[in-house]
């Protein structure tokens, strides 16, 4: 099966690799989920190709991604520019560290955490909905570190406080490390430290996050490149794809069938999660 | 303090920021869609070797050699060079945040700022290796 895969000549790879890419990022734009997390098992189990390639490949696909979305953001108003370059610092270390270990510790490894990453994602997805927060008295490390916001709603300028700085500290340290080892923008991670631990407005952490992926993937993305780990002939086609099919994702309405979509790419991810766990197990990775 | 001076300076910053990603993205797509042409037309009829690791070859590696193989007109150095130019945009955006903090004349973040820009440049320069 594997060596059947092989007998297509590069333009061929090129075309269908940037086909499932482009499917891949119009899937993540429209449900919100990010296309960076399925393009690794994409690469990996169906066109076969070796675990750290694909990852190099995501990674500059996710800088794309995120830097594109960003753009649109960033003159909103809702990013919190201050709260999202203090996590860095978090972020943006944990990415060197993991892009360091992704260097060190055996492919089939990788293959079970990533496996785990995205059974996860899949159970985030499919349960949607976050809490918001209810109580909202003021943090004292917050407070001293300008954390601290507003953003503009139909109702006006609100403001909010941030709250548990060490957790989602933590956590933000965590997300890094899981996006440099991984490939991904660890979306996922991010909003959960955001959300739940630090009690941020959604608006505010999805669209802090997003900035936040872009700088984050660029510190492992800086080690992967070093490495040897990107190659140009197959990061071309996934980085142009997945760049097409997120920037039409992102124009197509939310509808009714997104909440189906929503759902069938979770089950997606979730084949996936099992198949990157199996094959990292059984060692046919 | 002046609060309506910083407000400005913010958006206007803000507006930089994002033509800044937005042509970082574009420009980059663009250059890495040229060398996929080229490397294409050149190589598409061989056969893909990605299912065994071997690494990129050291042109292909270092902010110089890439450089170097993309003015030799090589299709995977074109595409390479592109991929910099992506990596280097946020990179960009994080330098520009440090001037917006210096404007500001808030001490706390322009180190924070900094940190996160040596993290990035020390990874881009091969630091991490």
């Amino acid at each position: 099966m594997n060596n059947e895969k092989f007998t297509m000549n590069i333009a061929l790879f090129s075309f269908l690799t940037f086909l499932g890419s482009m499917a891949a990022g119009f899937l993540g734009a429209l449900t919100g989920l990010g296309g960076g997390v399925v393009i690794v098992p994409l690469l990996a189990l169906v066109f076969g190709v070796d675990i750290r390639y694909a990852i190099g490949a995501s990674l500059v696909s996710v800088i794309a991604t995120s830097s594109g979305a960003a753009a649109a953001y960033v003159k909103k108003g809702f990013s919190n520019i201050r709260l999202g370059m203090f996590l860095e610092m978090a972020t943006t270390f944990g990415a060197f560290l993991g892009a360091a270990l992704a260097g060190m510790i055996s492919t089939r490894i990788i293959a079970v955490i990533f496996g785990m990453v995205l059974l996860y994602s899949a159970f985030l997805s499919a349960r949607g909905q976050h809490p918001t927060a209810t109580e909202d008295a003021p943090d004292f490390l917050a407070n001293s570190l300008h954390l601290d916001s507003s953003y503009p709603s139909l109702h006006g300028i609100v403001p909010y406080h941030v709250h548990a700085i060490p957790t989602g500290f933590s956590l933000m340290f965590l997300a890094g490390t899981l996006s440099g080892l991984l490939g991904i923008g660890s979306g996922a991670v991010k909003v959960l430290a955001m959300d739940q631990a630090m009690r941020v407005p959604f608006k505010v952490s999805t669209t802090t996050s997003n900035f936040m992926i872009g700088v984050t993937a660029a510190a492992s993305a800086g080690v992967y490149l070093n490495r040897g780990y990107i190659d140009p002939g197959l990061a071309m086609p996934v980085m142009l794809g997945v760049v097409l099919g997120s920037l039409l994702g992102s124009q197509v309405l939310v509808s009714s069938r997104t909440r189906l979509l929503r759902i069938v790419f979770a089950a997606i991810i979730l084949i996936l999660g099992f198949e990157m766990v199996y094959k990292g197990i059984t060692g046919r990775i | 303090m002046n609060n309506k001076r910083s407000a400005i300076s913010d958006a206007m910053i803000d507006e930089v920021i994002g033509d800044l990603l937005r042509v970082g993205v574009v420009l980059s797509s663009l250059i890495v869609l040229i060398g996929g042409g080229l490397y294409l037309t050149r190589h598409g009829a061989e056969l893909p070797n990605y299912h065994m690791f071997y690494g990129e070859p050291s042109e292909l590696r270092s902010i110089l050699g890439i450089i170097k193989d993309a003015s030799s007109f090589s299709g995977r150095g074109i595409i390479q060079f592109g991929m910099l130019l992506l990596i280097a945009t946020p990179v960009m955006r994080v330098a520009f945040t440090v001037v917006s903090f210096i404007i500001q004349r808030d001490r706390i973040y322009v180190g924070v700022t900094l940190i996160v820009l040596s993290v990035l440049i020390f990874s881009l320069a091969g630091g991490g290796r």
